[in-house]
């Protein structure tokens, strides 16, 4: 079979450059165009460094695409849903890795995005694209959604309890999210100056972050039906470029030991390639910790139980740009044309960094 | 030959015993406890003593 072309749309942003940078070396595709409306005829390395010499391509306008097997939107979010019908029509598989078809209500998007979704009938027909939930659907998806960092991490750390019916609805399920910088994109702003934004650890969504309707969409679907929970989620951008770190506080509905927990968790993820355990009695990394997952695919939890209280604390480590978004991307890719998930994906990261 | 595995009393991972002794000390593979054999008839592992970390404020 020859290889899969796919073009990347937005193409001048972090995702598109990390999604460039696995895909270059995946062995089932080939990339046939790199759209970018403000830097049409440009080196695809002159914005993306890292490929010098491992790219020769450039960027081309958006008017210039071409019909493709799948065609990855890496749009700044409200974007890809205005055009998605002149997509759809270049290319059979659609991946937009923005927010725009994340949800499956149309009520939940207003609810949460402000705005009425302009493609309500396409929210149902778009497939959540995290594999290790939705592997089934995304074999013959035609329209995969990317899914929040954020979003990620913490619907991977919870979900084993959340589907195993042990959590307490009656008490709230707190989400704390600390985040680096590049998960704000790399258009600047007042926010990202060097001087501002080095050495800040600055809550910068304390209420109301969007990610927090993907929690209640697939959490809740885990749960068997409708959303009834407190959910607090806030966010927190911290000295990192890369990564995402998520402590979940959660209250149980039964007396568990921590080996209780640790065998639901390894039978939910026991044969998933990039999910991995992490919680040592001894050492430096104990817990997920983002700093050594830069550049991998890989998301790393850890939980500790307050057992007189039936708390339980899930940490869910992750590089969001990675298995937060293009890795994640990739890994649905691999599904939906039922290749090994790991293709491309088998960069383990770096230690020390 | 029956497998010589014992279960880490921390979390319940597998520990192999092959080849092993009683009273020596292995780790387990998940998480990294220290762990004592105590006995290779009936495999079992225990929990070894150990010096607590001073994580400090």
């Amino acid at each position: 079979m020859s290889q899969v072309r796919v073009a990347i749309v937005g193409g001048s942003g972090y995702t598109a450059g990390e999604l460039l940078r696995l895909l270059l070396f995946h062995p089932e595709v080939e990339i046939a165009q790199v759209v970018s409306s403000s830097h049409a005829g440009q080196y695809v390395h002159s914005l993306h460094p890292n490929l010098r010499k491992l790219c020769g391509l450039r960027f081309c306008h958006p008017d210039e695409l071409a019909a493709c097997d799948v065609l990855f939107l890496c749009l700044p979010h409200g974007t890809a849903m205005q055009s998605i019908e002149r997509y759809r029509s270049l290319a059979p598989v659609v991946i937009d890795l923005s927010a725009d078809f994340r949800l499956r209500s149309p009520d939940l998007y207003a609810r949460w995005y402000g705005q009425t979704h302009p493609q309500p009938k396409l929210l149902a027909e778009a497939v959540y694209g995290l594999p290790e939930l939705h592997r089934q659907e995304l074999r013959e998806a035609a329209l995969i959604s990317g899914t929040g960092c954020m979003a990620t991490a913490a619907i991977l750390g919870l979900a084993p309890l959340y589907r195993a019916g042990l959590v307490e609805p009656r008490l709230p399920l707190v989400v704390d999210a600390k985040v680096g910088s590049s998960a704000a994109g790399a258009t600047p702003g007042p926010g990202s100056h060097h001087p501002d934004r080095s050495g800040a650890v600055r809550s910068f969504q304390p209420t109301g972050h969007r990610h927090s309707a993907e929690l209640i969409q697939e959490l809740g679907a885990l749960a068997g039906g409708t959303w009834q929970q407190t959910l607090a989620f806030s966010a927190t951008a911290v000295e990192l470029v890369r990564g995402v770190l998520i402590t979940a506080q959660v209250f149980l509905n039964a007396d568990l030991d921590e080996r209780a927990i640790w065998r639901l968790y390894r039978e939910a993820y026991r044969d998933e390639p990039f999910i991995r355990l992490v919680k040592e009695r001894s050492g430096v990394y104990r817990y997920p910790e983002p700093k050594i997952l830069a550049g991998s695919n890989y998301c790393d939890l850890g939980f500790e139980l307050d057992a007189s209280q039936r708390r339980l604390v899930v940490m869910a480590a992750l590089d969001n740009l990675m298995k937060g978004a293009a890795g994640n991307a990739v890994q649905a890719l691999n599904c939906r044309f039922g290749w090994s998930e790991t293709l491309g994906l088998t960069f383990p990261g770096l230690h020390p960094i | 030959m029956s497998k010589l595995v014992a279960l880490c009393p921390e979390c319940e991972a597998e520990i192999d015993l092959q080849n092993r002794l009683v009273g020596e000390i292995v780790y387990c593979p998940d998480c990294n406890a220290e762990l004592e054999v105590t006995n290779l008839e009936q495999p079992a592992v225990a929990l070894a003593p150990r010096v607590e970390e001073d994580w400090g404020e």
